[in-house]
């Protein structure tokens, strides 16, 4: 008993030095003048659509609940952003060459088309998130148009 | 007791996180470790390149030929099917093309190129991770990139735009033999499609 005892302190001990570990915070109060929204004429519905499903990950700047600011939610959260602004930064939409952004809206048709964006491990917490099939469908058309006018 | 025990099971959930998060952490120093291999690979490439210069502008250019080289081993292996060779093979075309150096062009085409391979690199990596489905989808993209840059550096033998109109709206790809074989369906449908142009 003694010996649980002693690892269980050892433990929490742990889990509050971990909290003390610095995280990089992925927050900003400008939005760019490349921003995807401020290039395109993106229709108020999708734009808050983008908004709730995909800025988190793929802008500078995320909403972060509670929850995600305690170790090792932070860290796992912190690998995500990192990934996903890789990929596709909609704040740094219009610095792309055309090239590269047919390249961007199509994989943002098929992922949306196939369901795997937003990711599961993302809608499991954010149900707002998931995209129901009308919402689907027009993005999917909007984007196809922006994509057919570059 | 009980108290105990449910916080003893919250901490040992959060260590056992902890320490997966630290593993993680440890295969991602070891890639981006490989990654500093890649670029030293890079480097020396770029010195046996030095060597070739003068005789890459007498006859076309090695750089664009290695990349097409790769493109067309990775086509073949779409052409059978062969989701884990695509795989490999398109790891090899993002080196190739990572290793690609534009500097004997003109500063437009320059441009051009860094922005084809930067495009083409991306959707390579992406043939390196992903099922076959996925892996004809980027190729369809990347196919257009090479295309491309086939415009610009020209290639050293005789090649086959071929075009498919079934596939996703119609797709082209390039081969270096008159034949079709389809890579975007393969076994499925292997003869479908037709050359639309020939290049040299």
């Amino acid at each position: 008993m003694k010996i649980v005892k002693i690892i269980a302190i050892i433990l929490l001990v742990a889990f509050v030095g971990i909290q003390f570990i610095p995280t990089t915070r992925n927050q900003s109060d400008t939005v760019p003048s490349t921003d995807f929204m401020l290039v395109n004429n993106v229709p108020e519905t999708i734009q808050k659509k983008l908004q709730v499903s995909c800025y988190d990950c793929h802008s500078n700047n995320t909403q972060y609940p509670w929850y995600n600011k305690i170790q090792p939610v932070a860290w796992f959260l912190e690998d995500h952003i990192k990934e996903g602004k890789a990929e596709l930064n909609f704040n740094e939409w219009d610095s792309l060459s055309s090239r590269r952004k047919a390249s961007k809206l199509r994989s943002i048709i098929k992922q949306i088309e196939n369901g795997e964006m937003p990711l599961n491990s993302y809608t499991l917490i954010h149900n707002e998130a998931t995209f129901t099939e009308a919402e689907a469908e027009e993005l999917i058309n909007f984007i196809t148009q922006l994509k057919d006018s570059l | 007791m009980s108290k105990l025990k449910s916080t003893l099971g919250i901490v040992a959930i959060a260590f056992i996180t902890l320490t997966v998060m630290s593993c993680k952490d440890n295969s991602k120093e070891q890639n981006s470790t490989d990654g500093d291999h890649s670029q030293m690979n890079h480097d020396n490439s770029d010195g046996h390149h030095d060597g070739e210069k003068k005789e890459m502008a007498m006859s076309g250019d090695s750089n664009a030929q290695a990349v097409l080289n790769d493109y067309f081993n990775l086509k073949n292996a779409l052409v059978g099917d062969d989701n884990g060779k695509a795989k490999e093979l398109g790891a090899t075309l993002a080196t190739s093309l990572g290793n690609f150096d534009a500097s004997q062009y003109t500063d437009t085409q320059q441009s051009e190129l860094k922005d084809i391979v930067e495009d083409a690199v991306e959707h390579a990596e992406h043939i390196s991770e992903s099922d076959i489905a996925h892996q004809r989808e980027h190729f369809k993209v990347l196919s257009k990139d090479v295309i491309d840059m086939v415009a610009i550096t020209g290639a050293e033998m005789k090649l086959y735009e071929q075009f498919c109109p079934m596939y996703d709206g119609g797709t082209a790809w390039l081969s270096t033999k008159e034949e079709v074989r389809n890579p975007y369906y393969g076994s499925q449908m292997l003869k479908c499609g037709k050359v639309q142009r020939e290049i040299n």
